[in-house]
């Protein structure tokens, strides 16, 4: 359900940024997941396609990235991607871990028509 | 007509955090240490934080409630108020979790200066409020052994982001098939070293432990 208020975020920063650009039209807006961070991109869609209405941003297409999510023993400082729910060290097995990256969350860039 | 890429990077939830900055500020400024409570419904609570202001009421540490819920009640409220702490109901309107504009408007409804604690009790769901910063100082979960020893495993993102775990019930414990080596396993790796306290809020097992951890930060406020 969260994604609603996610996506009029989305909106809002994308608005803002085509204003002070003159922008006529936004026609792409980038934006990066992380793998942790608890965001459906078909659902941020689908509110989308809704809420840019009558907007400068109608229409304009979504892209996401995935980003994945890196840990790091705590035990051997080993550095890997997380690619199960919960993974100990591949190296020395520990479950002294910590999440490096992979709860972004952001706009990138914006793709507009003057 | 031209075309144009703008290279922009900010966060989605920037104007949330924001905000959560400015309560954290408010709260800070009043005096108060304020923790947000989070678990699944049913996990209990309301019952923590009535256990936790029945169990300080002869200490005068004043203690402020703000009760999250989905639907426009005020069960959860009138306890607190009926406890003799004051409390403010915030309806979301069907949304599933507190946000910090939420939590900025309830501070206007509760007397902060007078406040040492400031509880929120956030909306039963163990997946949406973790992502949302409130401006609390620690983040809280309640895990209730009903519950089932799997929950780490299947509700991960919850359990990073905790200074503290509560496992409540444990009274419940003998009757249960609750394994508890695989349910600290499972927080374990989410979360090393986590702070956890076992309490029952029916026998008041545990709540001693908890109440030390608390009034810690209370008196460092």
């Amino acid at each position: 359900m969260h994604e609603l208020s996610v996506t009029e975020s989305v909106l809002e920063i994308a608005c803002k940024h085509a204003q002070n650009s003159k922008a006529k039209k936004v026609t792409d807006i980038h934006l990066v997941i992380g793998r942790l961070s608890s965001i459906i991109d078909d659902s941020v869609q689908f509110y989308w396609d809704t809420i840019s209405k009558d907007t400068i941003c109608e229409q304009a297409k979504l892209h996401f990235r995935r980003e994945p999510a890196v840990l790091v023993c705590l035990e051997c400082q080993t550095e890997y991607n997380l690619e199960d729910e919960l993974m100990p060290c591949p190296n020395c097995g520990s479950a002294k871990i910590r999440v490096l990256s992979g709860e972004e969350f952001f706009l990138e860039s914006i793709e507009i028509e003057r | 007509m031209s075309e144009k890429r703008i290279k922009i990077i900010e966060n989605i939830l920037n104007a949330n955090d924001q905000i959560a900055l400015k309560n954290r500020q408010r709260i800070n400024k009043a005096g108060a240490y304020s923790i947000n409570l989070m678990a699944s419904p049913g996990a209990g609570k309301t019952s923590f934080i009535l256990a936790t202001i029945n169990s300080l009421l002869n200490e005068n540490i004043q203690i402020g409630v703000i009760e999250g819920d989905t639907a426009p009640v005020t069960i959860d409220s009138d306890k607190i108020s009926a406890a003799g702490m004051p409390a403010v109901q915030v309806n979301t309107g069907g949304q599933c979790h507190l946000d910090s504009v939420m939590i900025e408007n309830a501070l206007d409804q509760l007397p902060l200066e007078d406040l040492d604690l400031l509880v929120v009790e956030n909306v039963g769901n163990l997946i949406c409020p973790a992502a949302f910063k409130l401006g609390t100082h620690s983040n809280i979960l309640i895990a209730s052994v009903p519950e089932g020893d799997d929950k780490p495993y299947k509700y991960p993102n919850i359990y990073r982001g905790l200074d503290v775990l509560i496992i409540n019930k444990i009274d419940l414990l003998p009757y249960l098939d609750f394994d508890m080596d695989y349910f600290r396993k499972g927080v374990e790796m989410l979360n090393p070293g986590l702070q956890t306290f076992a309490v029952s809020c029916k026998t008041n097992q545990g709540i001693e432990d908890w109440l030390s951890w608390l009034r810690l930060r209370i008196s460092k406020k």
